[in-house]
């Protein structure tokens, strides 16, 4: 076993639980400054995490063994999902076990699993919230694939640490596919993390809401897992568009100051990318739900205009 | 790796990949539209596009008379075409929302049909081409084919007239990316057409409105001999 692979793999793991809440938190406290509220404290997501952490669970008399373990379980996923995505390293162990394609499967996992924890308990917003989750799951995967689709293309693999190998050391040339899967990929995240266009994190109007629809009778240890999870799924988002579109800068080899230097480069990109999710979900308007299809269906286009046009104008050449 | 056959690619055809693909993208853009203003302005903005990758192969291939087309573009497709048709739907008090035969998912997904029938069909005619675009043609190809698709879902005669000009669009990249474009007179009386087209247009558009109260197409299949 490879010891620099392990070091990286384990650091890159702490690496994303540390950070991910505070990228959550800097996501939020950009959006009270974009909307001249007063910002909470860039900590306030790990205040939150502790206090639920700290406070007892209430179960529902009817919640089944399913309704306990789903917080686990995608919190596992997320943490795995993060760990596969590489941010600080291309050597990594997870690197030949799991593709780009395990990775959606990941997140697929845990969706199923949250929505049949929404609808465990028999409420009628967790039935509802879950059943919004997995029409927009079902609209957004497509297009996730799609995009992974276009990015393996180009370098020749499904292996996420190849792309991003390929991608960072290609030279300068414009790809118009990789600017319209990045689009694309733009749009499928924001319906992924429950963003504003498609939905609003911070909302419990109850004919709006998705993602809190479902986790509305969780309390205690599980909602405080369930909200790291999230805090997870975003900055994996996060550190995949980084790491498909804004590659460079990734240590490779084992050299402890690259991969410093990576870990500053990821800390600064991460901050760009928290603003301009801020920036998105400020000049945005919550979409109705009916309008969803829509625009994942776009998302969904412009990945599948991303292969043709590479097909056509990169490629066999 | 395969990318080292990319860097064989000059940066001014990259950019004219890029505005290839920009064209197919507000092709898709004015597909899916629902508003007529809007529709304009992505109509303007695609020739602007075509206006810029003419003038890049004008000035990279030497070939000088692509630069007056590329002039004439940008007059008549940026300027002038947007500029009569804002007046026309303010003159003609045309409701803003454009009705549309199929919804706008399907023709979307029609249209990605499409783009893959013309990449196909392209393919063999961009072997046979030798110039620096020629891997364009299959784009300019789908952007007259979604053109055609737009003609035909939409039921106003409006947008109508907008896609056919789009379709001129398509056509004129089609020329550009497989032979340096037309000869300047021919190019010249296609502009003088397009132009002429435009006011007849006009003109029509207020007959059918007097006739029919309205600008839907839908009321001519009513026509008969008495």
């Amino acid at each position: 076993m490879n010891f620099y692979a392990l070091f990286a793999q384990l650091l890159e793991l702490i690496v994303a639980l540390i950070l991910a809440p505070m990228l959550t938190g800097w996501v939020n406290q950009c959006r009270a400054w974009m909307q001249n509220r007063s910002a909470p404290p860039l900590l306030q997501t790990y205040y939150t995490l502790s206090k639920l952490f700290h406070k007892d669970v209430l179960l529902a008399h009817n919640a089944s063994t399913l309704f306990r373990a789903a917080p686990y379980i995608v919190f596992s996923c997320m943490a795995l999902a993060s760990a596969i995505v590489p941010t600080l390293s291309t050597e990594l162990i997870f690197s030949p076990a799991a593709d780009a394609i395990a990775l959606v499967g990941l997140f697929a996992l845990a969706r199923i699993f949250i929505s049949l924890a929404g609808m465990d308990v028999g409420t009628s917003f967790g039935s509802l919230g879950s059943r919004r989750e997995m029409f927009i799951g079902f609209l957004a995967e497509p297009a996730l694939l799609m995009v992974f689709f276009t990015a393996s293309l180009i370098s020749h693999s499904t292996s996420l640490a190849t792309i991003v190998e390929t991608l960072a050391h290609k030279e300068f040339a414009i790809y118009p596919s990789l600017a319209f899967s990045g689009i694309a990929f733009m749009m499928v995240s924001l319906a992924e993390n429950a963003r504003v266009p498609i939905d609003n994190p911070t909302t419990h109007l109850e004919l709006t809401m998705i993602h809190e629809a479902m986790i509305l009778e969780y309390s205690g240890r599980h909602l405080a897992l369930i909200e790291w999870a999230s805090c997870l799924k975003l900055f994996a988002y996060s550190c995949l568009g980084i790491a498909l579109f804004f590659p460079f800068g990734v240590a490779q080899a084992f050299d402890p100051i690259a991969l410093t230097l990576a870990s500053a480069i990821l800390v600064a990109k991460l901050a760009l990318g928290g603003f301009t999710l801020a920036l998105i979900e400020t000049l945005s308007a919550k979409m109705r739900v009916f309008r969803a299809p829509e625009f994942l269906g776009t998302a969904f286009l412009l990945a599948v205009l991303a292969m043709l046009v590479h097909l056509l104008l990169e490629a066999g050449r | 790796m395969n990318l080292s056959i990319l860097h064989a690619v000059p940066l001014a055809g990259q950019v004219i990949n890029l505005c290839a693909a920009i064209m197919l993208l507000l092709g898709f853009a004015m597909l899916a539209q629902r508003r007529i203003l809007t529709l304009i302005n992505l109509f303007m903005m695609q020739g602007a596009v075509l206006a810029v990758s003419t003038a890049i192969v004008a000035l990279t291939t030497q070939q000088h008379h692509l630069l007056w087309s590329a002039g004439l573009t940008l007059i008549l497709k940026v300027i002038l075409l947007p500029y009569i048709l804002h007046r026309l739907i303010r003159r003609l008090s045309v409701k803003w929302d454009i009705e549309t035969l199929l919804n706008i998912p399907t023709t979307m997904l029609a249209g990605i049909a499409l783009v893959v029938i013309a990449f196909n069909v392209a393919q063999p005619i961009s072997q046979l081409s030798g110039t620096i675009m020629r891997a364009t043609i299959g784009i300019a190809l789908a952007c007259v084919l979604l053109a055609f698709l737009m003609m035909i879902t939409r039921s106003k005669a409006v947008p109508q007239v907008i896609a056919f000009l789009a379709m001129e669009n398509g056509l004129f990249f089609a020329a550009t990316s497989a032979t340096y474009g037309m000869p300047m007179v021919v190019e010249l009386g296609i502009a003088l057409d397009v132009l002429v087209g435009m006011v007849i247009f006009g003109v029509f558009f207020f007959q059918i409105r007097e006739q029919f109260d309205s600008l839907d197409i839908r009321h001519m299949e009513r026509f008969k001999e008495r």
